[in-house]
């Protein structure tokens, strides 16, 4: 489980304001952060990455304290095991496509990284660089990736956004896999109202960094204070 | 061609390669501390590091020559302790080269890792690979480019440098006599011919330097 109480500042288009996040996430639920651009989105996965230090505030995953702002703790980013997904999905040119993937492990298995590359449809394009991989490659290959560092939270950031409709539509499908092959906490991004309720088993509204509603999408999405609240803006 | 001739080239080879190996390991660590890291008076390090670039080369060599002085501190330190002068030596030369020739290292490195995603160094670390594996393994495999041109831009400069080498090394063939002095040395001598010979090398070596990194620059997005 993850336990979530933060509070950070942010400046936004609208002026500054305040992140401020107070929520729990049950194991194997695929949580949506849904809200317009600099409502906090990115800021939350990137506090819960330990890339960004909130303000004051508390976050514990399990039994283990990975920010308490009273007691100063900060787990550094590298001992929080998070599978981060970046809106460009920063694969390293430098490596293949089975580089990236054995990179992320924390010691090397070669044939979990080829289970991972049969998985994602990857065999093929093992020894490319991702300079040369299509956008949907890429999403597949940063999945792949995320997923070899078996980590305890996967943290996606708008993992869609970059592809064409029908590519995403065939997309949310790996990272429904990826969610079910880790059996953890997923946060995702995402703008798109199908994504959300295709993927999502519980959804976040975020407003001007405040959190609006949580529930299940349809719960969500069809009551009357979303309509008045964010309806006319997404719809 | 003679054995003096010779010995210039050679020496001013030396020289060029040394400020840039010494640079190499030295300018990394601050390339990255400047390009990642905030830290107090950081505009007065970088403004310090770039003096070079507009300062008159003089200017430092006359500051050389009065640190390397028996009657300051640091001259001192080394006549009593380690019975060395650096004035009018190789080493003395050395020193004055890198620390003239620390902005055509430092800011292409510095210019190669800033301009790499912050997203591939995040991403390493959230892998849960430290500063250090991440600098190895991601950072320098990406900016090969900006590697080739600043070590190439310091050689270049170097063996070039006239200035800060005829104020802290003088004209001493064989230990501080460099191409460039040559040149100076023999049109004073009227010796036209020799000065055509060396300088005709200087051309074709930094035009040859000049164009490794050009076609570096091109070559970038076809690294991988």
């Amino acid at each position: 489980m993850l336990k979530i109480d933060i509070q950070r500042s942010m400046l936004t288009s609208e002026g500054k304001t305040d992140l401020k996040v107070c929520t729990e996430i049950q194991d194997n639920e695929l949580l949506c952060l849904f809200g317009h651009s600099g409502a906090g989105k990115t800021t939350l996965l990137r506090i819960l990455a330990g890339l960004t230090t909130p303000d004051k505030g508390r976050i514990v995953f399990n039994d283990m304290v990975w920010y308490d702002s009273e007691k100063k703790i900060n787990v550094p980013s590298q001992k929080r095991n998070v599978g981060y997904m970046f809106q460009d999905y920063a694969l390293f040119p430098n490596m293949t496509v089975e580089k990236n993937i054995s990179f992320a492990q924390k010691e090397k298995d070669k044939e979990e990284v080829d289970k991972l590359l049969k998985l994602f449809d990857l065999e093929a394009l093992r020894n490319q660089h991702p300079p040369k991989l299509s956008g949907g490659q890429k999403q597949r290959v940063a999945l792949a990736r995320a997923l070899a560092a078996k980590p305890n939270v996967l943290l996606l950031d708008e993992p869609l956004s970059a592809l064409d409709f029908d590519l995403r539509l065939a997309l949310q499908h790996e990272i429904r896999k990826a969610h079910d092959l880790l059996n953890t906490v997923t946060l995702m991004v995402s703008h798109d109202l199908q994504e959300v309720f295709h993927l999502a088993t519980s959804v976040i509204t975020i407003k001007n960094g405040i959190v609006i509603n949580k529930g299940k999408p349809a719960d969500i999405f069809n009551s009357k204070s979303f309509e008045y609240s964010h309806k006319v803006e997404y719809l | 061609m003679n054995q003096d001739f010779v010995n210039t080239l050679l020496l001013t080879g030396r020289l060029a390669s040394w400020t840039t190996i010494i640079l190499f390991v030295i300018g990394f660590p601050i390339a990255y501390l400047l390009a990642y890291k905030r830290f107090f008076l950081k505009a007065v390090v970088e403004a310090l590091i770039s003096m070079p670039l507009v300062l008159p080369p003089t200017v430092l060599g006359f500051y050389m020559l009065v640190a390397y002085s028996p009657q300051n501190a640091f001259g001192r330190l080394l006549a009593e302790h380690f019975n060395t002068r650096l004035a009018f030596s190789f080493e003395g030369v050395l020193i004055a080269s890198v620390l003239f020739s620390l902005p055509f290292m430092i800011q292409p490195l510095q210019n190669g890792l800033t301009s790499i995603p912050k997203s591939y160094r995040e991403t390493a670390y959230t892998l849960g690979k430290s500063e250090f594996t991440t600098f190895i393994r991601v950072l320098i495999p990406n900016m090969i480019p900006s590697i080739i041109t600043a070590a190439a831009m310091t050689f270049a400069h170097c063996i070039g440098e006239f200035g800060v080498v005829i104020m802290v090394g003088g004209n001493m063939p064989g230990e501080t006599r460099v191409a460039s002095i040559a040149i100076y040395d023999e049109v004073q001598a009227m010796n036209y011919q020799t000065a055509n010979q060396y300088s005709f090398i200087l051309f074709i070596i930094s035009l040859l330097i000049l164009t490794l990194i050009y076609s570096m620059n091109g070559k970038k997005k076809i690294l991988f």
